[in-house]
């Protein structure tokens, strides 16, 4: 069958009624942001992964491909978001190809917004879709309940209204290009700085028609950390062992297949593999 | 199903937990404030060059209804001190009764009213802090402004735990989410006091009011604004955000596939 | 009328014929009197120093309340800056609880001044310090605190303290969000755990690296490594770091910017 498996469920909150916890997941507790402006749209992303106050990734990345025009910006449950908009992802490119037609906007959103009803908020992502198709420009939110909006600028995540203050104060109509990569940047700063659930790096991606698609990964760095005081590498020795045991080459090549590669390659690479072009 | 025919009917207790008479019951502790009833949201403050300004909207909510929209919030102590209540509004007239009668005392003294914005926020402070640790806390979050000691600009916050901290800017409620990374970006941790001066404050202030009217569903575009220098304390009770912008709103039309 | 926030979890629970039968008649109530500040504080001590460091953040929820909130205290001064103290205190927990536990101390060891005409020395006012957080034994000052200073011998002292009263002294200690992240830096760091002396003999005939008190510039360097590593991996650690060094020559205080993210 395909879908969930819900097998293990009722043995989990059973387990969770006696008192175990639940697993932790990785949250991308985060800003992201969109905004429309003359002939596209930018979305943008901080780059913090947070598991409670622990930062899980310094540097992870919140913008997923859905489709060559259309992307996405994920906030909530890190797995959800990636694997949401993974499947999407892949229908609408079905659904393009059936159809013989650039991918839609408003299609990428129906197709979330239907899937995460579905899962009455079970699967936490909360989502910017946006991007350009034939009938022009589009910039959604979609919530893990199914709930959608369409507004000229939109922000979400714990840092949405850190973001939010950023456009409420210097937003105008009729951006250009870099009047939007400007303020979509300026409000994840926002969030970075007055957000603890939000950090390091801005991350931007510019749809616009007719121009090939830009990932501006690492817009910014804000936060690059200091150089250590101290040296922290170890005498050879330091650590205490019990026992060794050295495998040679030879003995290893009874179980696999050891390649001496020249020195002077750069890219080690295995059997190609077969592609159809 | 069981064997209680006074129980047929109702809900399960092993499923939905036994009836909750706890509401009903006349005997047992003392019920303090568990939850305010009547509030007032975000109160901001910056600090500039010679003083510092404060303000609050002027609204009054019984939970989601817009109960009393010419509620003043800003209180005057003495003539260099100010307080901005966020929080219960109740709570808010008791804390005024108390700071009135200590100003009262105070000018009795042959110096008159000595006490400075850095002393009264230590008391208020350790009111909350009294509260709280009776379990009977006064539930406000509080801005107080004013001068120090030295004569240098003087801004911090109190809450109903006792919590106490102090800041170039603050703001209580949702204006801590949304007025704090206005004036953050306008006015940053690091930028000498000389270089604010009290147009641009006052203008921050103004920002973000506006920006939590528009955002702040417990909001009204009413408020009060106070600026307190060495001359003393210019506040205005009765002024009205301008400027509004809902130009966005023109070219939305429905939340999906909606084009009329 | 109003909602009540915090504990409503037990009406989400799902029924089943061994689940706990919910206390129906005790009444809950909703105002919880403590809140968690974050920020992380760590000491560590040398041959004729000690060290004090906190961050200077201040937090709720995932908000930052303030930049520039410090931890570390001068305790026993003669007026309000703290001049002519000899003995430090970090806080970290609740801030308010922080605060009332440093100012009776701090009026502790005055009244102790005034009243024998010697200043106190750093093990009773740790004693002292215990006794205040056990008198709250049931409604405990919500803080991890941690005293320094230096003994009678002129050696660096610092005692750290759980929230009711349990002290102990000790060479290094970190406290607050990060105390998990930054512990067992320091005990390796600093009482060299885990490191054996190399070719000093093979499997438990290896010889550990023995602990010997540090120099003072190292143990400043350690500090200031240890809070830019919390500050990477640690949301409520940042913006600034304070350091007290409490020498025969007095204390000297400096502040350091950390990332504000």
């Amino acid at each position: 069958m395909p879908g969930f498996d819900f097998s293990n469920y009722n043995r989990n909150a059973a387990l969770h009624a006696r008192g175990v916890p639940l697993p932790k997941a990785t949250s991308t507790g985060t800003t992201i942001v969109g905004c429309v402006y003359d002939k596209g749209v930018v979305i943008a992303a901080d780059t913090r992964a947070t598991s409670g106050p622990i930062v899980a990734d310094k540097n992870c990345e919140k913008l997923h491909y859905i489709a060559p025009k259309i992307w996405c910006a994920g906030a909530g449950t890190a797995a959800d978001t990636e694997f949401t908009t993974a499947l999407i992802s892949s229908n609408v490119e079905l659904h393009s190809l059936s159809t013989g037609r650039d991918p839609r906007v408003i299609t990428c959103m129906t197709m979330l917004k239907q899937h995460l009803f579905r899962y009455q908020g079970h699967i936490g992502a909360y989502l910017v879709v946006a991007g350009v198709d034939p009938t022009g420009t589009g910039l959604y939110t979609v919530h893990a309940h199914g709930s959608t909006d369409k507004l000229p600028y939109v922000t979400m995540g714990s840092g949405s209204l850190a973001a939010m203050s950023v456009f409420e104060s210097t937003w105008k109509p009729d951006l250009d290009r870099q009047g939007a990569i400007d303020i979509c940047a300026e409000a994840i700063k926002a969030g970075i700085f007055n957000d603890l659930g939000s950090g390091s790096n801005v991350d931007v991606c510019v749809i616009e028609k007719d121009q090939p698609t830009q990932l501006l990964r690492n817009y910014m760095k804000p936060n690059e950390r200091p150089q250590k005081e101290r040296n922290y590498r170890f005498a050879r020795g330091t650590t205490a062992w019990l026992d060794q045991r050295v495998i040679s080459k030879e003995d290893m090549k009874k179980y696999v297949t050891i390649e001496t590669l020249s020195g002077n390659d750069d890219l080690a690479t295995g059997d190609s593999m077969e592609v159809d072009t | 199903m069981n064997h209680f025919p006074e129980a047929w009917g109702r809900p399960r207790n092993d499923v939905y937990g036994a009836y909750d008479h706890s509401y009903l019951q006349t005997t047992g502790p003392k019920a303090h404030t568990s939850s305010p009833a009547v509030t007032g949201t975000s109160v901001v403050g910056v600090k500039f060059n010679g003083g510092v300004a404060i303000a609050t909207d002027n609204l009054a909510s019984y939970g989601s209804l817009a109960r009393f929209s010419d509620v003043k919030r800003l209180r005057t102590f003495g003539d260099k001190a100010i307080v901005g209540f966020g929080g219960d509004v109740s709570d808010m007239q008791y804390l005024d009764r108390l700071l009135a009668s200590m100003d009262i005392n105070e000018n009795y003294s042959p110096r008159g009213n000595m006490l400075n914005a850095k002393n009264l926020h230590t008391y208020l402070a350790k009111v909350f802090y009294k509260r709280r640790s009776e379990f009977n806390p006064l539930w406000n979050h509080v801005l107080v402004a004013g001068f120090d000691g030295e004569g240098e600009p003087f801004l911090s916050s109190a809450d109903l735990l006792g919590t106490t901290f102090s800041a170039p800017h603050l703001a209580t409620g949702f204006g801590a989410h949304l007025a704090v990374p206005i004036l953050r970006r306008k006015f940053p941790e690091g930028m000498p006091l000389e270089e604010i001066s009290q147009e641009d404050a006052v203008q921050a202030l103004k920002d973000c009011l506006k920006v939590l009217f528009y955002r702040d569903a417990r909001s009204i575009d009413k408020y009060s604004i106070a600026v307190v220098t060495k001359d003393g304390i210019d506040l205005k009770e009765d002024e009205q955000i301008q400027g509004q912008s809902w130009a966005f709103a023109e070219r939305i039309k429905g939340y999906g596939a909606q084009t009329v | 009328m109003t909602s009540l926030m915090g504990n409503q979890s037990r009406g989400e629970t799902i029924g089943y014929s061994f689940s706990e039968p919910t206390s129906a008649n005790v009444k809950q109530h909703s105002f919880y009197p403590y809140t968690d500040n974050g920020g992380s504080t760590l000491g560590i001590t040398g041959s004729d120093f000690a060290i004090l460091a906190g961050d200077t953040r201040s937090t709720s929820g995932y908000n930052i309340n303030s930049r520039m909130v410090p931890k570390v205290f001068r305790i026993g001064g003669d007026d309000e800056t703290g001049e002519g103290a000899q003995v430090l205190l970090s806080v970290v927990g609740f801030a308010a609880d922080g605060n009332a536990l440093k100012e009776k101390l701090d009026t502790m060891v005055k009244m102790y001044k005034y009243k024998h005409g010697k200043p106190m020395s750093v093990s009773a006012c740790a004693q002292r310090l215990s006794t205040i957080l056990y008198e709250k034994r049931f409604f405990p000052y919500y803080v991890h605190a941690i005293l320094a200073g230096l003994d009678e011998e002129g050696v660096g002292a610092l005692y750290s303290y759980d929230p009711v009263g349990s002290y102990e002294r000790e060479q290094c200690r970190a406290a607050g969000a990060a105390s998990s992240l930054i512990m067992p830096f320091l005990d390796n760091q600093v009482n060299f755990k885990n490191q054996y002396i190399p070719g000093s003999g093979a499997g438990h005939a290896l010889e550990a690296v023995k602990a010997e008190p540090l120099p003072k510039d190292t143990v400043k360097q350690l500090v200031r490594d240890a809070f830019t590593s919390a500050v990477e991996r640690h949301i409520e650690v940042g913006d600034g770091l304070q350091m007290m060094i409490i020498t025969k020559e007095g204390i000297e205080e400096v502040f350091i910017p950390l990332k504000q993210d």
